[in-house]
């Protein structure tokens, strides 16, 4: 591995995305330093910043080793966002039935389960559902050859539909918002503030960031040093060779699969258990489409996704106060920035396949 | 249950079908000579934003169109460089246009309105005719366009070389057919017809642009173009199919008839079935739905 070629490609594609975007912001009327000193400012400038620009890069981390393992399968898993839809309903919806919830004076829960079981029940569902939603598309392309691409699109809308109708329909909280009811208290994980005092009290940084960085050194180990985590990157980088090795392309394709469905759903943890403590409509931040940007941005390995991912944490942080501070510039210069950096990473990848 | 069988419910089905014709079609283009089309998302919005600023500035619809045309051939080719001449990733550089579309308006109109929301309603008599009883006389031009597309694709030199291009590059190239510039001007072409959907779906069925308000449009469109097994023809009824789902969408919410067991029959359940129909089409439970062989591959040509 040349850690040169791996690390140049990538910065290229931000320095151009960045260079890109000042022209942009030059043709809208603003000053792209005074804009990029915002964005650097308000994501590293305090602790309080710096503990938002984790928040913000936790379930770009978990998607973006969702990606990136189904990438080392040779799969694209745009279906990200519908797993952590589904999951993220799932541990809601643990959370209430076991967790003792009652919304005014109406109880919806069956039981009221203690933290040391309902936390990783919670946990659980989110995996499972996710990793559960992952697997079909697996199962189809195994089973039927159908593209991975085509039905984790169709997945995503089926997700949002099917969570939007059980929200709506049976697990709705009174009130304008479509949501759910709040989890229980023993469904809760604690924030990083409740931990170290230093941190301010409206940093919503959890603990999930932990478990992420945990899923990286995992998804390290698993591809690289597990047998099944070598036959999936054998599928990955040439599929008939590994069948002629010995190795079933089909099995690995459902692992790969459920596995990423499965890191994508650890989203729920941290934004069910330790952010909202509820299902809401719509609150993923364009999560499972942005994992995709951080895994080839990361070049699909866990430290780069990593890096990534942080990165992509200042952008979404310091967004919002680019739109706030200078006069032309809207919080939406962070999705054509990140669009334009997903499109040279894209056309420099034949390069760093070499 | 004969409250839905109206006129009303017949135009509403046409008109939500249009954009999804012009997408389709779009896509059917670059499919067809082997360029997968992720980005009609964003062709969709990005002709959707221009015409309805042009259209709103000027109070010309017709101006609007044809600025929203530009905007589609100057998206589609940014994405045809992408994966033609720097082979990326078809399917990453689709989901990049989309992204930038979702991004790039809203910027814009946050400088021009003030709004990163919405564009400005446009008035009524600026907005695409309609011919009567809610009939657009886009939804004619989109029929009129199924048949010049099947035209092309299947009686001119043009479509047997473009189809050629699809299935065996190698072979065109061998017979002096030139494989980059035909995907060129396929994707180009994907552009435009996609853009005017995204036209008609901000000056005509609407009268602003509102932010994503493709909603999903292209992906129903793509849906439509697997389900009608890359042809155009199918493609239309494909189209037609979904026009009249969201159609019924609309005209179910409240209707006293739309009722199981004395409930409302969710609406969701009826958003859902473009998709889940298109995950049964492929995998090949309804007759086999096969790609162009040469889909998504890029070529190099030998030197």
């Amino acid at each position: 591995m040349n850690i040169f070629r791996e690390v140049l490609w990538p910065l290229l594609a931000v320095i151009l995305a960045f260079v890109v975007g000042a022209v942009i912001i030059l043709l809208l009327g603003d000053d792209p330093i005074n804009a990029y000193a915002w964005l650097l400012s308000s994501s590293f400038g305090s602790i309080r910043d710096i503990g938002w620009t984790l928040h913000y890069a936790t379930p770009l981390i978990f998607t973006g080793l969702a990606v990136a393992v189904a990438f080392r399968c040779g799969l694209l898993n745009i279906g990200a966002e519908g797993q952590l839809y589904m999951a993220a309903f799932a541990t809601a919806w643990v959370g209430i039935t076991l967790g003792g919830t009652s919304v005014a004076g109406e109880s919806w829960a069956w039981t009221s389960l203690p933290s040391f079981l309902l936390v990783p029940l919670c946990v659980l569902a989110a995996v499972l559902v996710g990793g559960f939603w992952g697997a079909i598309p697996g199962f189809l392309k195994a089973r039927f050859g159908s593209h991975e691409v085509i039905n984790t699109i169709m997945l995503n809308f089926i997700a949002i539909a099917l969570v939007s109708y059980l929200t709506q329909y049976h697990y709705k909280n009174p009130g304008p918002i479509l949501e759910t009811p709040p989890v229980g208290e023993a469904a809760t994980i604690p924030r990083l503030n409740e931990i170290f005092g230093f941190i301010s009290p409206d940093v919503p940084l959890n603990i999930a960031f932990f478990i992420a960085l945990l899923m990286c050194v995992l998804v390290y180990i698993f591809l690289w040093k597990t047998k099944w985590g070598y036959e999936l990157r054998a599928v990955g980088e040439n599929p008939s060779a590994a069948e002629y090795g010995g190795i079933s392309p089909k099995k690995q394709i459902v692992l790969a699969m459920t596995i990423s469905g499965a890191l994508a759903g650890m989203v729920a943890i941290g934004e069910v258990m330790g952010t909202r403590y509820n299902y809401y409509h719509d609150f993923s931040a364009q999560w499972g489409f942005l994992g995709i940007a951080v895994a080839l941005l990361g070049r699909n390995h866990p430290l780069g996704v990593l890096i990534a991912a942080i990165f992509f944490g200042v952008l979404l942080r310091g967004e919002i106060f680019v739109d706030a501070f200078t006069r032309y510039v809207s919080k939406d210069l962070g999705f054509v920035l990140q669009a334009i950096m997903i499109l040279f990473v894209a056309c420099f990848q034949r390069y760093t396949r070499r | 249950m004969q409250d839905i069988l109206n006129w009303g419910f017949f135009f509403s089905g046409l008109t939500a079908a249009t954009p999804l014709i012009f997408a389709a079609l779009g896509g059917l283009f670059s499919e067809r000579s082997g360029v997968i089309n992720i980005a009609l998302e964003g062709l969709l919005l990005s002709g959707a934003f221009t015409a309805a600023v042009v259209t709103y500035q000027t109070g010309n619809p017709y101006l609007g169109l044809l600025c929203g045309i530009g905007a589609g051939i100057v998206t589609a080719a940014v994405y045809a460089i992408a994966v033609l001449e720097f082979e990326a990733d078809q399917v990453v550089a689709g989901m990049a246009i989309n992204f930038l579309m979702l991004g790039l308006p809203a910027l814009i109109s946050g400088v021009i309105y003030d709004s990163t929301g919405s564009t400005p309603q446009i008035d009524k008599a600026q907005k695409i005719p309609v011919i009567f009883g809610g009939l657009s006389y886009a939804t004619i031009l989109a029929l009129f366009t199924v048949a010049i597309a099947w035209y092309a694709l299947y009686k001119t030199p043009f479509g047997l070389r473009l189809r050629a291009v699809g299935e065996n590059p190698e072979a065109a190239d061998a017979a002096g057919i030139n494989v980059k510039l035909l995907r060129y001007a396929a994707v180009i072409i994907s552009g435009v017809l996609a853009a005017i959907g995204g036209a008609f779906l901000a000056t005509g069925q609407s009268s602003l642009f509102t932010r994503g308000m493709s909603a999903g449009r292209g992906f129903i469109a793509l849906a439509a173009l697997i389900l009608a097994k890359w042809k155009p023809v199918p493609v239309l009824f494909a189209c037609l199919f979904f026009g009249f789902t969201e159609a019924l969408t609309i005209q179910i919410q409240g209707a006293p008839w739309a009722k199981i067991n004395g409930e409302p029959i969710p609406i969701q359940f009826i958003e859902m079935i473009p998709y889940v129909l298109t995950i049964i089409v492929l995998a090949g439970f309804i007759g086999l739905s096969r790609a162009p062989k040469a889909l998504g591959q890029p070529y190099r040509k030998e030197k």
